[in-house]
């Protein structure tokens, strides 16, 4: 995997001292990272290390308790509002959220539409784009995704895999900067992990996105990521490229997780 | 407001017999709740059909229906003319017990069929098996929607206002009401007091009785059973 | 005097089929009343607004677990206090509606909160507009989950309409009454009214309970 230059651009996600509770657990603590555009970046860690918190921060699904996140320059958890950054509203959120795409673990289709309509459902709505441009769209984020003949299939008649298929598929519809996958294929019988895995691999070389993954699929993580971050106990216990983090990792605890992780096999 | 204390008392009057109605009514419910309850699960197809005829049809029709039929037509067919407090709990008792019959059924039937095999295993009779291993189990998913449906069934005794018994509910109506007028937000507010405050105490009462029972079998009710009390146990 | 009179019987059915017509109306009228405040109930309830949800929780318990007879009289005597002036027919359509309401509340309530988070989490994703997402995502998924419940109380309001003769609604009973009033002979009056709800409420159950089922596997 290439890596991304070092340029001058500014970077695609950045997160300033992002602290995130939950009751009284802390589970992210003084988190500081960066991400450019184009990166590949994943997240590895044992369970409770923040990595879908992180995710989900940046999807806004939760609040940050303190520190601000931008996405693409702009402020995704605040807002300038006189000069101050106070916390963002709902309004705010909606249109720097716009950049930003996720796929679930539980894959989240609308099981009230089609396949033709969960692809259409966000553009339409939410972009504005006209009926026949989202259907044209869907069509061939469909074709991208080996599931053309499914458009007018329910979720129900769908596998697993093939509904996560049409998850990406959904995702890209929106034309996202910035990709979020959350365990994407946690939650696939063995067999399907293949194919969803090969068509991310795809993706990730033909698309200039910016995609941070969760993942467990190891192998996936090492041929698919520019960088690889070790997270525990709500910080970053080591960032490195693959190459690096997988063969020589520096910290102890990045070696005994991987340890653990990769003896199982 | 100065009317309050005598509207309170002139209320306070009708309690005995709103309460005489409960614990009557109730007592009947839970009898034919399980005598119909477990003949639904009889073997014998007649004991099943004669009670499935009894649910239906107290289920099926209007409670005051049955209220008139039972305290105007019944004394026209058998001669007796039935004391109209004695003809409430009557009717309110067959009603409630045919929807209770449907809670105990449930509530056995949902008794792991493993515990049924258990006692066949010991050798239990079965009535011993009934007594001392499925009932005290589905006592536990029951008394949750049988919660709810003696709610009901005090919330029942105001009809009871209209067939003449001098319960709460009459006692507002035909003394309160036009002696005192003016207040009439008032009396209807103390009124709805009053019954707030008698459910109130059934649900204290049966929720000990939850807690008792599922201390006594190690077992608390099922999501299904906490549901069903929740969005009305009237679901068949 | 026989106990039964069939030409007499025959003779009052069609006043009581009338009767029964305007039970039905009540029934379709209160069950729009309580179909639509309940689910407007639940989705206020479902964003949490501290002070007016703890004030409509109280107000939709207080009215759960009084008698709806009571508030039939409450809305009947009170009303024309304040100056409103409603026929006794459209004063029990509310009361009935109202009371209803609270119930049909809890049930759309238990069908929201059994729509997955995951797909208010995809909704949030896509940035579906909050409106969007409830009619296009979340309510179709919740409100079929629970007809078979809603259809129950929609046979439980037809069944309480009875209660409206307390206000002088002439429907099926207060007909039956006021037929055998006339003629002291009120075997064939009730026993009619009651069969009449038999006959209507009896296929309504049975219906809920095919769709109950047909649910299941779904």
């Amino acid at each position: 995997m290439a890596t991304s230059d070092t340029t001058t651009t500014k970077p695609m996600i950045v997160f300033d001292n992002v602290e995130k509770r939950f009751g009284a657990n802390v589970i992210l603590a003084a988190l500081n990272f960066t991400v450019e555009p184009g990166e590949h970046v994943t997240l590895i860690g044992p369970s409770g290390s923040g990595k879908t918190t992180i995710l989900r921060l940046l999807m806004t699904l939760e609040k940050v308790d303190a520190g601000t996140i931008r996405v693409g320059g702009a402020y995704l958890s605040h807002m300038e509002k006189g000069g101050r950054l106070v916390p963002a509203d709902e309004k705010h959120c909606r249109t720097v959220r716009k950049r930003i795409g996720m796929v679930f673990q539980q894959f989240n289709l609308f099981p009230n539409m089609t396949v033709r309509g969960n692809l259409i459902e966000g553009p339409t709505r939410v972009l504005g784009l006209p009926k026949d441009e989202a259907n044209a769209r869907a069509a061939e984020l469909l074709e991208l995704v080996g599931l053309k003949e499914k458009i007018d299939a329910h979720p129900t008649q769908l596998s697993g895999g093939q509904q996560q298929r049409v998850a990406i598929a959904r995702a890209l519809a929106m034309r996202p900067e910035v990709l979020l996958l959350d365990e994407v294929t946690s939650a696939l019988d063995p067999e399907l992990v293949a194919g969803v895995l090969s068509l991310l691999r795809d993706i990730g070389d033909t698309t200039d996105l910016t995609i941070l993954c969760v993942t467990h699929e190891m192998g996936f993580a090492r041929d698919f990521s520019h960088r690889v971050m070790m997270l525990d106990g709500g910080r970053v216990v080591e960032d490195a490229p693959p190459s690096q983090l997988f063969s020589e990792p520096r910290e102890q605890r990045t070696r005994d997780f991987l340890r653990a992780v990769l003896d199982r096999r | 407001m100065d009317n309050l204390p005598r509207i309170v008392a002139v209320l306070l009057q009708g309690l005995p017999a709103t309460v005489i109605a409960t614990v009557g009514g109730i007592v009947l419910t839970i009898l034919l709740s399980f005598a119909a309850g477990l003949a639904l699960l009889s073997g014998s197809r007649v004991v099943r059909g004669l009670t499935r005829v009894y649910v239906e049809g107290f289920r099926g029709t209007s409670e005051v229906v049955q209220l008139f039929w039972i305290y105007f037509v019944l004394p026209l067919l058998v001669g007796v003319q039935l004391v109209p407090l004695f003809a409430g709990v009557l009717v309110l008792g067959f009603n409630h017990g045919a929807y209770g019959a449907e809670i105990v059924r449930g509530a056995v039937q949902s008794v792991p069929r493993a515990q049924y095999e258990g006692a066949i295993a010991l050798n239990l009779s079965p009535v011993q098996r009934m007594r001392r291993v499925i009932l005290p189990q589905a006592v536990v998913e029951m008394l949750p929607p049988l919660s709810n449906l003696f709610i009901q069934l005090l919330k029942s005794t105001a009809i009871l206002s209209l067939i003449t018994v001098a319960e709460v509910t009459r006692q507002g109506r035909d003394v309160l009401v036009p002696n005192f007028g003016g207040d009439i937000v008032l009396i209807f507010v103390v009124m709805l007091v009053i019954y707030l405050v008698l459910a109130v105490l059934i649900t204290v009462v049966m929720r000990v009785a939850e807690r008792l029972a599922a201390v006594k079998v190690g077992r608390r009710p099922s999501q299904e059973a906490q549901i069903a009390a929740i969005t009305g146990s009237r679901v068949a | 005097m026989p106990l039964w009179d069939w030409d007499y019987a025959f003779g009052i059915l069609p006043d009581l089929l009338r009767a029964l017509v305007t039970t039905i109306e009540i029934t379709l009228l209160a069950s729009a009343v309580a179909l639509v405040l309940g689910l407007l109930i639940a989705i206020v309830r479902r964003t949490r607004i501290p002070v007016v949800d703890q004030l409509v929780w109280a107000l939709v318990e207080f009215i759960r677990s009084t008698p709806l007879l009571v508030q039939i009289f409450f809305l009947f005597f009170v009303l024309p206090h304040f100056g409103i002036t409603l026929s006794a027919l459209v004063v029990g359509v509310l009361a009935l509606g109202v009371h209803y309401a609270t119930y049909t509340s809890e049930v759309y309530r238990a069908g929201i909160e059994a729509v997955p988070p995951g797909q208010w989490e995809a909704a949030t994703a896509l940035s579906l507009p909050r409106t969007r997402t409830w009619t296009g995502v979340i309510l179709p998924q919740a409100i079929p989950r629970v007809l078979p419940a809603l259809g129950n109380y929609v046979i439980s309001m037809f069944k309480e309409v009875p209660l409206l003769l307390a206000i002088g609604v002439v429907e099926v009973v207060n007909a039956a009454r006021e037929i055998g009033s006339v003629t002291f002979r009120f075997v064939e009056p009730y026993t009619i009214a009651g069969i009449l709800f038999l006959l209507l409420s009896y296929p309504a159950s049975m219906l809920v309970r095919r769709l109950e089922r047909c649910r299941g596997d779904v």
